[in-house]
């Protein structure tokens, strides 16, 4: 059967592809996967839409988008390639019949916090807030330091990782326990 | 900042690629859905870990013979400033598993139609605001603290990069044993 059109890869064939993609923007392109800094370019052109000054008077905005006193492009290698994910997934849930059929009521948020798909909008959107401070506080996500830290054994990342997983699977069995277990 | 506002065309293209190929490959291995995220933080479905783990493993072999051999022209380490990173990556965690996505699996999920990925990268662009706001005093407080610099794992042991490759590959391949025997780990799906 043509792997294209299957619904679901095992995790390790998909992981293991990944693992080959990062040989690829290493040796092309110089590069490490990664994808958080990405939405604080989003956050800079929004604000700057409003008000220019305010993104230029920002310490960190500089620090991303200054360089030697000029701009530095918005739309760069992990933009476009941040942008290029969702495109990506379509046609992979495309070719394998694998559109989300909850269209985004994940089950276990539900047995815990009901159906109603407002609750789920403002936990996500809280989630996102939350989970974006610390990807930028500790300088990557999943993408740039679980998975491209990791396999260079960077020292942060292996930290980053024992962090996130410690408090992510507290929360996780705290918020989404089985009700009377 | 917006006359300059695109790179190259070719770094755009290469990164559109990659891209293409990142989001497809997070579809495929189940992770674009948030409910397969929050079954890792439950203990519930290891698809996450499988997935890193893997990635880490096979991505590791690969850079490091290419960068010992000389055929790329080195690592990108993030700098160990060991207080944010651990901070960063709890605070990142809570929010992982109450959102169900890390920032790349909520632009796959749009591509699968979660449409709970349009509130999750919303507050991300929101946060990202926020954090923005809070770095002069974080950047004076908390990133100086155990500030180690670019190191590697191998660099602070002494211990070989083979070896610590070595020691994760042998980690997979327990950690696929123990799962596969394990009834109930991984959904039917």
């Amino acid at each position: 059967m043509n792997p294209l059109s299957l619904r679901r890869w095992s995790p390790y064939a998909a992981g293991a592809a990944l693992g080959v993609l990062s040989w690829a923007t290493f040796f092309f392109m110089d590069k490490a996967l990664g994808v958080s800094t990405s939405v604080c370019h989003m956050a800079a052109a929004v604000i700057g839409v409003g008000s220019e000054s305010a993104v230029k008077e920002n310490a960190y905005f500089s620090k991303l988008l200054v360089k030697d006193g000029a701009w530095k492009p918005l739309v760069d290698w992990q933009f476009a390639l941040v942008m290029m994910m969702a495109v990506g997934a379509f046609l992979a849930a495309w070719l394998g019949r694998g559109f989300d059929e909850t269209r985004g009521m994940p089950g276990t948020w539900a047995s815990s916090f009901g159906p109603s798909r407002v609750v789920r909008w403002i936990g996500a959107f809280l989630g996102g807030i939350i989970l974006i401070f610390g990807a930028r506080l500790a300088d990557g996500c999943t993408s740039g330091h679980a998975i491209s830290g990791g396999l260079q054994l960077a020292l942060s990342s292996w930290v980053f990782m024992v962090a996130m997983f410690a408090t992510g699977v507290t929360t996780g069995l705290v918020l989404y326990r089985r009700k009377g277990a | 900042m917006f006359e300059h506002a695109f790179a190259d065309p070719t770094t755009l293209l290469l990164g559109a690629i990659t891209g293409l190929i990142f989001g497809f490959l997070l579809q495929k291995g189940g992770v674009a859905s948030s409910d397969t995220i929050m079954r890792q933080m439950t203990l519930r479905d290891f698809t996450v870990a499988k997935m890193m783990l893997t990635a880490i493993v096979v991505g590791a072999v690969g850079v490091w013979i290419m960068k010992e051999t000389g055929m790329i022209k080195g690592l990108h380490l993030k700098p160990a400033l060991l207080a944010a990173n651990a901070i960063g990556g709890g605070i990142f965690g809570v929010g992982m598993a109450v959102a169900g996505y890390c920032p790349g699996t909520s632009f796959a999920a749009l591509g699968q139609k979660s449409w709970d990925a349009i509130p999750a990268t919303l507050g991300m662009i929101v946060g990202a605001a926020i954090f923005a706001k809070a770095y002069p005093w974080l950047a004076e407080k908390i990133l100086p603290i155990a500030d180690m610099g670019k190191k590697t794992l191998p660099d602070v042991t002494g211990v070989p990069w083979w070896a610590y490759i070595v020691v994760l590959a042998i980690g997979l391949v327990v950690m696929a044993a123990a799962l596969a025997r394990k009834p109930g780990a991984t959904p039917a799906s």
